[in-house]
């Protein structure tokens, strides 16, 4: 038996600790994954207990009970029950519970047991319990619930040593399995209520730091204001050190690709290492300190308990847009990039929610527009002050922004209005207590995000952006060409035929042609312009004189609405293919996206050549 | 009275959750989480916006409801129990 692997899943309510615990018995060594066909993360995990026995343990997802309401408590339920295709059913079940909560978890351990297969209960969080002044008879409950109960502290290290021991040892045996009906089920809770009289003394409902935060955090005002200073000092951090982070890394790059061009005879080869690889890696890593920063904070917010009351403070505003309060946090980093936002949403749990969210997140005005708005309006927007203190280019900068937000919730409105469910999903949510997060839990977590980003995304953004590189430097310009090399590419003839599509816009075909290399990442429109305007370096004066010389400001007006709207974004694309597991949703996403660009950037351009 | 009428800090205990239509998967939701009859429930705090969500305090847990969600709960005073 000793060689042998003991296959376990570990099962619990939201909010038990299930996943600290996981971390604590893991370690770092997890397997993250998917199940197929879903987006439900599959975490698993192994350790060698004492005995030389290979334990291997699924981290099932969190869930109330086995009547389940969403794909991630579906799979919950069909694993534990040995029903889940490709997954073998656990030897061990270890049901997590929260010992200060155990009202509401003792349900979800009654209905587990009665699955027939052998259970172990982690009884957590014991610390916390203690502190409270909860009493637990541990002996009664064991004999009660027919179950080994085994204290836990997830966030203590050698808090499982009790539960390591329990699993190595004989497997308990398992409870006759019960039939799984109507009338049964109800009669868990007056169960529970039966247990809990016999074997626990509560001081208080509640802990008396969480009634203490919540009368601030959750105030009417103050809780508004609370969430306010924190989502700025978010985003200040997220400027302050992932931004310079992120264009060092582009920089880096930039400048590790010249000099290794140094060393090569010139040619397309040397092109496609400096402009290709270097420039399609340094993109790829640029986004990782956004990520990882956003991350950070999205992390210790959630681990701290405090995500749940931001979304309870904006659920019925988000609601209005047909989204939920948990869209809030993944909108609000999209600011910053949508690549965080988007990965972010695996926070909202309801699946229609999420894609909802993960639709309008491109929308959000993130960092990569900022070069090409500023050129823009440094070139056509004068410095004047409107009032005498509004300075017109700020207002112009402001209104994109508005731009963003607008088109976003007239997205969200119009989705909620031609989508074909239209039942009724819940919040429902619980708000757990305040815990202070814990660095492995945070480190672990971002550590899996970055993975995620770098292994799944790496190949695709970098290939795009070789192909970005093929297109714009194929084929050479012929002998004795005048012009830049770009205008005899592939790009240049599809940007002089995307000029047609584009004329009722306003664009003309140099600019057409720099939206090309400017799928690739927002930014390289700057220079993409700057070259096909033969201008010299990057000094974006220069180029902005040029351009207020050759192209109207109905036109510029156009541009800067269409990079508003426009799926000019292919990491983004990649992101939404990646989280979604499906192209529909890309084709979506790129379509109406598109479509609501050149709408918008019709309307103005034609308006404004009217007015000027 | 229905759960989403009572006011903050009014004791009260849940009479039972009623399906909104057939086969509400809401309703059934709110039983697993512990609305069941002679529970006791109190609004701890509503939201910033046209008192929309609701906290309800349930056992030893906070649940954030919509009001629709809250109206599928109907309660009683505790002094009537």
């Amino acid at each position: 038996m000793s060689a042998s692997t003991l296959r376990i899943a570990l099962v619990g309510n939201p909010n038990c600790g299930k996943t600290a615990l996981f971390n604590l018995l893991t370690g770092g060594r997890q397997k993250v994954a998917n199940y197929a066909g879903v987006t439900v993360e599959r975490k698993e995990g192994r350790f060698t207990a004492p005995s030389g026995r290979v334990l291997q343990i699924l981290d099932l997802p969190g869930t109330y009970s086995f009547e389940a309401n969403s794909p991630d408590e579906q799979i919950t339920r069909d694993v534990c029950a040995g029903n889940y295709p490709g997954e073998a059913a656990p030897d061990l079940i270890i049901c997590v519970a929260d010992a200060t909560n155990l009202r509401l978890h003792l349900r979800f351990v009654l209905e587990v047991k009665r699955l027939g297969r052998p259970v172990v209960l982690a009884l957590n969080m014991m610390d916390t319990a203690r502190q409270r002044g909860i009493v637990i008879d541990v002996a009664e409950l064991q004999r009660r619930l027919g179950l080994p109960v085994v204290e836990t502290i997830a966030v203590r290290r050698g808090g499982a040593k009790a539960l390591i021991e329990r699993v190595d040892g004989e497997v308990p045996t398992a409870a006759p399995a019960q039939p799984d009906d109507a009338a049964s089920r109800a009669g868990l809770h007056a169960q529970v209520r039966e247990i809990l009289t016999a074997t626990v003394t509560m001081p208080r409902a509640t802990a008396a730091l969480d009634d203490a935060l919540d009368r601030w955090a959750l105030h009417p005002v103050f809780g508004l204001l609370i969430l306010a200073v924190v989502m700025f000092l978010v985003f200040q951090a997220v400027y302050a050190a992932g931004k310079p982070m992120s264009d060092l890394i582009g920089g880096g790059f930039g400048w590790l690709g010249e000099h290794v061009a140094a060393l090569m005879p010139a040619g397309p080869l040397q092109s496609l290492v400096t402009n290709g690889l270097f420039g399609g890696i340094g993109t790829v890593l640029g986004f990782l300190p956004v990520i990882l920063v956003l991350f950070l904070f999205i992390l210790t917010l959630e681990e701290s308990g405090y995500l749940p009351r931001a979304a309870f403070l904006l659920d019925r505003l988000m609601l209005s847009v047909g989204l939920t309060g948990r869209s809030f946090i993944p909108l609000l980093s999209s600011f910053a990039c949508a690549i965080p936002g988007i990965m972010g949403t695996r926070s909202i749990q309801d699946p229609r929610d999420r894609l909802a969210t993960i639709l309008i997140a491109p929308l959000m005005t993130c960092s990569a527009r900022l070069p090409v708005y500023a050129l823009l309006i440094g070139a056509f927007i004068p410095i004047r002050y409107v009032f005498g203190v509004f300075n017109l280019q700020g207002i112009v900068l402001f209104s994109l922004y508005l731009v963003g937000i607008l088109g976003a919730m007239a997205v969200g409105w119009v989705m909620k209005r031609i989508r074909r469910d239209k039942s009724e999903h819940a919040l429902l949510m619980e708000l757990p207590s305040y815990r202070m997060p814990k660095l492995r839990d945070v480190a672990i977590g971002l550590y899996e995000r970055g993975a995620i980003f770098l292994k799944r995304l790496t190949g695709v953004i970098l290939g795009l952006t070789v192909l970005m590189w093929f297109i714009s430097t194929f084929p050479s310009p012929p002998a004795g060409a005048t012009g830049p090399a770009i205008n005899y590419s592939f790009a240049g003839y599809i940007g002089r035929g995307l000029q047609y599509i584009f004329a009722p816009i306003g664009f003309n075909w140099q600019i057409s042609l720099a939206l090309i290399p400017a799928f690739a990442a927002r930014e390289t429109a700057v220079a993409a312009l700057a070259t096909v305007y033969l201008v010299g370096g990057e000094a974006s004066g220069g180029l902005g004189h040029a351009l207020a010389g050759q192209i109207s400001l109905a036109s510029a007006l156009s541009l800067l609405v269409w990079f508003a709207y426009a799926p000019q974004c292919m990491s983004t694309l990649a992101v939404i293919r990646r989280e979604t597991n499906s192209w529909r949703n890309v084709a979506i996403s790129f379509g109406y996206m598109f479509g609501m660009a050149y709408a918008a950037s019709f309307i103005v351009y034609q308006i404004a050549r009217m007015l000027t | 009275m229905r759960l989403s009428e009572l006011p903050k800090g009014a004791p009260a205990v849940v009479d039972r959750v009623h399906d909104a239509h057939a086969a509400d998967p809401i309703a059934q939701r709110l039983r697993d989480l512990g609305f069941v009859d002679g529970e006791p429930v109190r609004v701890v705090a509503i939201g910033p916006m046209g008192g929309d969500p609701v906290l309800i305090q349930i056992g030893y847990t906070r649940f954030a409801l919509r009001r629709a969600e809250a109206a599928r709960v109907s309660v009683r005073s505790e002094v009537a129990a």
